[in-house]
């Protein structure tokens, strides 16, 4: 391989460890050579192995599918597994998701943010009278029904849509489009037996549904492409017609 | 000193973890859940294609039951699973798919009627019938009669962790994220729970539990092209080998994945060819009927990634400047179902090759996926040798997979095993002989032997770079320990591994000498663990001179059941010795329902047991015999070996399904 022909990468990280009492926020900036194919999960792994032993960041499958290495990408939430260093500029910026806890560096706590949120709407199918015999033939549903519920819980947990929410900047207990998301799957899931009244006492307020300003940033930043700019409308058409 | 006690830890947030964590909870059980990530990032989510569950809703499945499904996971293994626990298996996966069901699964669903489908490269239209409208479907996977695996398009991982771990939070589960178990923590023969480090914090805690459940997935990350998430580093069995009393079983049965894309070995799942598309060559040549004429590109997994690398030896394979590879056409599917069937795969396609598979062929190789190997267990996941140490999910070895594991047939072990599991650690807790019974100066010397290790990698001088044995590790099992094997690579890799194990001791974390948050510094530690693991692995394939499921040895192309029919078992007995210590345990034919025989791929080379032919005989004459009174297929298959008195009361009845309905009182 002819590597005279690679791009030199001008990466600039922003970093800072929590840990370390003399650390300040700043900016390193570290050269990599690009190799074909490359991603910013491989970019940075080059840069640990061989730069900063110290570099913090998240990676788990490295394939788009768990959600762990989100974080803003010249300026935009988005996933950094599966973002092609070909397809950027030369020079780079990389810096935390904001609004999360940071652990250091790249590296920020979602997963507490994500529990808090999914036991606040109780993110779980509600059956009181559920006597289930797993003995027995499932209970039957309309294989489109499926299919809807299925499209709405591939989202992945990443935060993208928190980091590239206006509402949340301002009220810190949004649920974001990830929560609503989550409520819109479970209403239209029949195994759950919540009532339109009950997700109202979840959503129904400005801390749910009518704290979204439609600016529809989430729906620009996911990388699943979740219809949330319709479920967070269709929702609130729902929520309207309960608080009426 | 901080301690923590509970009555059960668990060790790993996937789907086992969870569900075993869910189970000993509902039985009245304290318990917390050790994460090195939060749980619905663990590997489980990347499992797209299904679950294997003997239903028989679709048409494509009709006459499916537990019995067909025991023949197909037992000659998967090439007769090296224990066969009591694949009849606990298959008699528990039909209703763990059904509780996933109700917890939340979105399961595709059979519609009614006619639906075009590509099967041997043809355009057939199916039916379904109109009873089974609404109830969960099947695509076909390799390896088996019917079609069993269970499905929501290609994110069923995804779908069944998020409900598992949405149940999890349900029932109030405690989820420690981002705790690392460095050390299990035992006294005479008994295991009281782990030292874990807090990655974030770097903080030691002593976790103190009745019983310890392993829970950490495979060893993947051995090899340096693999599809296993970057967590699947082995760190569960080599804590387990660490204790010196606890063994592994079959660690050399490593599968290797025949769809991986090239060259970042991201899966494509064998849904891809279970749904009908074909594997080519660089002519554009569909060559797997050349040689499995019968299952073609359905063929067990371990078969078509031997015969995809014989075919690229060939020279058939396509050049590139990653070496070799072969093409997964799926573009005859039609972009509707590769758009609602396999969107996971598109979007791979997408975003790591910048190519449309609805339009382009996806350039694919046999790529490390799947540990059959781990923590070696009873029956009822505990250690053979360790009391109070449990596992379960890929972790272990209990033995369900033998030496090849079917696909569909992970995902669907991962909650099965953590629904048993469950049962017999609460019934362990439920005992007095639980009690802990340790003295807090014996749990103070494990942690501190912990943060010396730790405070050595910091301050040793003039050391070892982790990540260049690392690197090294990773190659010597690559090359040489890898699809195809022979005693000259074995023997050299086993050689070298023991070098980069006796470097290891002397690794520096350099540039970085935090002991809080410190990514080198974890590299650190696993790094020699994972070289450890990985001498297991080598050393057993080195020892066993046969070729069997996924261990495929060119200096021994024959299945010898006369000499090796039994699993190898390993132990590290002494923290100074470098190598680990061997022995075997029989697979015993005498017991067996489903004597050995032929697997049906390519030419017969096996080496008969003579205890095979006669247990054949007995198996004949019983079944005769049973049928002639005229008595059902669950009275033949209980004269034939018994083990549902081995399962948890609560998981013996019988599975209903549309051809085999229940009366209703």
């Amino acid at each position: 391989m002819n590597s005279e022909n690679n791009r030199k990468l001008k990466i600039n990280i922003l970093r800072y460890d929590p840990n370390d009492k003399n650390d300040q926020p700043h900016i390193d900036t570290f050269e990599v050579e690009e190799a074909p194919g490359m991603t910013l999960y491989v970019a940075l792994n080059d840069i640990r192995e061989h730069h900063d032993a110290s570099l913090k960041f998240d990676f788990v499958c490295r394939a788009g599918i768990c959600g762990s290495c989100s974080m803003i990408i010249n300026g935009r939430p988005g996933l950094a597994c599966r973002t092609l260093t070909s397809k950027m500029d030369s020079e780079i910026s990389l810096a935390p998701l904001p609004l999360f806890e940071l652990i250091g560096d790249l590296s920020v706590f979602t997963g507490k943010w994500m529990r808090g949120m999914n036991e606040r709407l109780e993110t779980w199918i509600h059956d009181e009278e559920q006597k289930l015999d797993i003995n027995r033939l499932e209970v039957k549903m309309e294989p489109e029904t499926a299919e809807e519920i299925y499209e709405l819980d591939r989202c992945i947990e990443c935060g993208c849509c928190v980091a590239g929410c206006g509402t949340i900047q301002m009220r810190e207990d949004f649920v974001g489009a990830v929560g609503l998301n989550k409520i819109a799957r479970y209403q239209i899931d029949p195994r759950d037996k919540r009532s339109d009244k009950d997700y109202y006492e979840l959503v129904g307020d400005e801390n749910g549904v009518f704290g979204c300003m439609t600016l529809l940033g989430c729906e620009d930043v996911c990388p699943k492409d979740l219809p949330l700019q319709s479920k967070i409308a269709y929702l609130r058409r729902k929520m309207v017609a309960i608080g009426k | 000193m901080k301690i923590i006690y509970t009555d059960v830890l668990v060790i790993g947030g996937g789907l086992a973890g969870l569900r075993t964590a869910t189970g000993v909870k509902e039985r009245g059980h304290d318990v917390i859940v050790l994460t090195l990530v939060p749980p619905k990032r663990s590997h489980s989510a990347a499992a797209q294609g299904g679950m294997q569950a003997s239903l028989g809703n679709s048409v494509m499945g009709e006459g499916d039951n537990e019995d067909v499904h025991f023949e197909d996971t037992v000659k998967g293994s090439d007769w090296g699973a224990d066969q009591q626990v694949v009849r606990m298996f298959v008699n528990t996966a039909p209703k763990a798919i059904r509780e996933l069901a109700a917890w939340g699964v979105p399961w595709s669903r059979v519609k009614k009627g006619g639906r075009k489908a590509i099967m041997n490269a043809k355009s057939v239209t199916i039916t379904e019938k109109e009873e089974a409208h609404g109830l969960i479907t099947a695509r076909d996977f390799g390896g088996t009669k019917k079609w069993r695996t269970c499905y929501t398009s290609d994110g069923t991982g995804h779908s069944m962790l998020y409900a598992m771990d949405n149940k999890a939070h349900e029932k109030d589960i405690e989820v420690h994220e981002r705790l690392e178990a460095i050390a299990l923590i035992h006294e005479n023969n008994r295991c009281y729970g782990a030292v874990a480090r807090n990655l974030m914090s770097g903080e030691l805690v002593a976790y103190i539990a009745k019983a310890t459940t392993i829970a950490t997935g495979g060893y993947g990350r051995l090899y340096s092209v693999t599809t296993n998430a970057v967590i699947c580093q082995g760190m569960g069995q080599a804590i387990a080998l660490e204790t010196g009393v606890a063994t592994l079983g079959n660690m050399e049965a490593v599968q290797f994945h025949p769809t991986a894309i090239v060259p970042v070995g991201i899966l494509t799942t064998e849904g891809c060819r279970g749904d009908g598309g074909v594997l080519l060559d660089v002519d554009g040549y569909r060559f797997m009927p050349d040689y499995e004429p019968e299952k073609r590109e359905l063929a067990s997994r371990d078969v078509v990634s031997r015969r995809m690398t014989e075919h690229m030896r060939k020279g058939k394979g396509v050049p590139s400047r990653y070496g070799d590879h072969l093409w997964l056409d799926i573009t005859i599917l039609g972009r509707e179902h590769i758009e609602k069937n396999l969107r996971e795969v598109k979007e791979i396609c997408e975003n790591f090759l910048g190519i449309d598979p609805a339009e382009e062929w996806i350039p694919v190789r046999p790529t490390q996926h799947y540990s059959m190997g781990g923590i070696r267990t009873k029956y009822t996941g505990e250690s053979q040798t360790l009391n109070g140490l449990y596992s379960c999910g890929e972790a272990a070895c209990w033995d369900m997979h033998g030496f090849n594991r079917l696909g569909g047939n992970s995902v669907s072990e991962t909650v099965v095993s953590g629904m048993l599991v469950a049962e017999y650690i609460s019934d362990f807790c439920d005992n007095d002989e639980s009690t802990i019974d340790i003295n807090t100066s014996v749990i103070e010397s494990f942690v501190n032997d912990q943060q010396c290790r730790l405070d050595r990698f910091i301050n040793n001088k003039n050391g070892e770079d982790a990540y260049e044995l690392r690197r090294a590790m990773e190659k010597i099992m690559m090359d040489k320990v890898g699809i195809f094997r022979n005693g000259k690579d074995l023997k050299e890799a086993v050689e070298e591994l023991e070098k980069l194990l006796f470097r290891s001791h002397n690794i520096e974390v350099f540039r970085s000498k935090s002991l809080a948050a410190n990514p080198a510094l974890v590299n650190a530690y696993r790094t020699q663990r994972m070289i450890k693991v990985a001498l297991t692995v080598a050393y057993g394939a080195l020892l066993r001179t046969e070729s069997r499921g996924a261990h495929a040895r060119e200096d021994y192309p024959e299945r010898n059941d006369k000499e090796w029919l039994n699993r190898t078992i390993m132990r590290w007995e002494d923290p100074d010795d470098t190598m680990p210590s061997v022995s075997y345990e029989a697979i015993k034919i005498d017991t067996m329902e489903m004597p050995p025989g032929f697997r049906g791929y390519g030419k017969d080379n096996t080496i008969a047991h003579p205890e095979s032919a006669i247990r054949q005989q007995q198996v004949n004459q019983i079944r005769a015999e049973v049928e002639e009174e005229g008595l059902d297929r669950f009275e033949v298959q209980r004269a034939l070996m018994h083990y549902e008195e081995l399962l948890p009361e609560k998981y013996r009845g019988k599975n209903e399904r549309l051809s085999e309905r229940f009366n209703d009182e």
